[in-house]
C-alpha cells in the first residue's frame, strides 16, 4: 500500500512526521482523564499541535491518511520516547519535558535554514516553546511539590532517560548539527531537573544513552497496541472517506 | 485531603488585538498565578497574538452587594446637573 520512501527529505518527514503524530495520539489518550479539566484542555492542545505538524510532514512524504493508517508498526519511523505509554501525570509531563526540548532545538535550528522544512519549523518553533513551558511549570510543580510527587516525577526521570540518547541520532535528509543539539538538550534538561529538585541520571557518556532504535522500526512492546486502536477503524473499512 | 477542587478559582480579563481595555472572560481554577495565566491561554484566547491577559484570584475582588444596588446606582436622574450632556463633543475625539 505504502510505497517506499524514495528521497532523504521524504524519509526525514516520515521521521519527524511519526514523531508527532504517535505522540499526539498518546496525549490524545488522556482526553477525559487528566487530573484537572484545564490541564485536559493544555494537554488536548499540545496533541492538536503536534498533529498539526504531523499532518504537514506526512503529506511531504506520501498520502497522509495512508501514511498514518496503513503502515505496519515496523514501517513507523518515530523515536521511542514518543510511544511511551501515558503511565502517571508525572511520568507524560517527563516525557513532554524531554521531548519538547528536543523539538524546540530541532525546529529552531531548520527555521534557521533553508531547507525543505524551514517553513514548517518557523511555524511549529512557536507551539514546541509553548509546550516546553508548559512541560517545565510541570516538572517544577511536580518535582519540588510534596513527597510523593517528587517521588513519582523522579521515577518517570529515570525510566524515560535511556530513550533519549536516541533523540540525537542524525536523521539523513535533516540538516542540523546533531552534537550541539545533544550538548544544547543535556545543559537545558538538566538546569530544569535541578531547578524541580530532580537527580538528572548518569548513563555511559555521562549524558543521555539509547535503548532505542525507533529510527530504524524497531519498536517497544506497548507500541504494537497503540496502533491497533489507532488505525482500527480505518482498516476495517479500507477505502471509506470522512 | 488535597484535590483538584482545593485549587483557588481565578477570575481571567483579556485584552483582544484590537481591544481598548481588558473585559471579564471568565474564571479557572488553577495552583498558582503562573498556571492561571497558561490556562487562561488556552480556555480563553486560542493563543491569537498580541492579546493582553490578566488573571486575579477571586479572593481578591471585592463586589458590590446587590441588596445595596439601588442606594448605590440610582442615578438621581432628576438633578440634569450631575450629567455631563451639556457639551458638544468636539470633531475627531475618539473612544468617547
Amino acid at each position: 500500500m505504502t510505497q517506499p520512501v524514495q528521497t532523504d527529505v521524504a524519509a526525514a518527514a516520515l521521521a519527524l512526521g511519526d514523531d508527532a503524530l504517535v505522540l499526539s495520539h498518546r496525549l490524545g489518550e488522556w482526553a477525559g482523564h487528566a487530573p484537572v479539566l484545564e490541564e485536559e484542555v493544555a494537554l488536548a492542545n499540545i496533541a492538536l499541535d503536534l498533529l498539526g505538524q504531523a499532518r504537514v510532514l506526512l503529506s511531504t512524504a506520501g498520502d497522509e491518511d495512508e501514511l498514518a493508517y496503513l503502515r505496519e508498526e515496523r514501517a513507523f519511523r518515530n523515536v521511542q520516547l514518543v510511544e511511551q505509554p501515558n503511565g502517571d501525570f508525572a511520568h507524560t509531563i517527563v516525557r513532554q519535558l524531554f521531548f519538547s526540548v528536543y523539538q524546540q532545538l530541532l525546529y529552531g535550528q531548520l527555521a534557521d535554514g533553508e531547507s525543505e522544512f524551514a517553513p514548517l519549523a518557523a511555524k511549529a518553533v512557536k507551539e514546541v516553546a509553548y509546550h516546553q513551558d508548559h512541560a517545565r511549570q510541570w516538572t517544577l510543580r511536580l518535582g519540588d511539590g510534596t513527597e510523593e510527587s517528587h517521588a513519582r516525577t523522579q521515577r518517570a526521570v529515570d525510566a524515560l532517560w535511556r530513550f533519549t540518547g536516541e533523540l540525537f541520532q542524525p536523521v539523513p535528509g535533516v540538516s542540523v548539527n546533531w552534537q550541539e543539539m545533544r550538548v544544547s538538550w543535556h545543559a537545558t534538561v538538566t538546569s530544569v531537573l535541578r531547578e524541580a529538585t530532580l537527580t538528572v541520571p548518569d548513563g555511559p557518556q555521562t549524558g543521555a544513552w539509547s535503548a532505542g532504535a525507533g529510527r530504524q522500526g524497531l519498536h517497544t512492546e506497548s507500541f504494537g497496541r497503540m496502533l491497533a486502536e489507532m488505525q482500527h477503524l480505518h482498516r476495517s473499512h479500507p477505502g471509506a472517506s470522512w | 485531603m488535597s484535590n483538584s477542587t482545593e485549587w483557588p478559582l481565578w477570575e481571567v480579563f483579556v485584552r483582544s488585538r484590537r481591544g481598548l481595555s481588558h473585559t471579564h472572560a471568565g474564571s479557572l481554577h488553577a495552583p498558582d498565578a503562573e498556571m492561571a495565566l497558561r490556562n487562561a491561554r488556552d480556555l480563553y484566547t486560542r493563543r491569537s497574538e498580541g492579546v493582553s491577559l490578566w488573571v486575579v484570584p477571586s479572593a481578591a475582588i471585592t463586589a458590590s452587594s446587590p441588596d445595596e444596588k439601588d442606594a448605590f446606582f440610582d442615578p438621581a436622574a432628576d438633578k440634569p446637573y450631575r450629567h455631563p450632556t451639556f457639551y458638544d463633543i468636539p470633531e475627531g475625539v475618539q473612544h468617547l
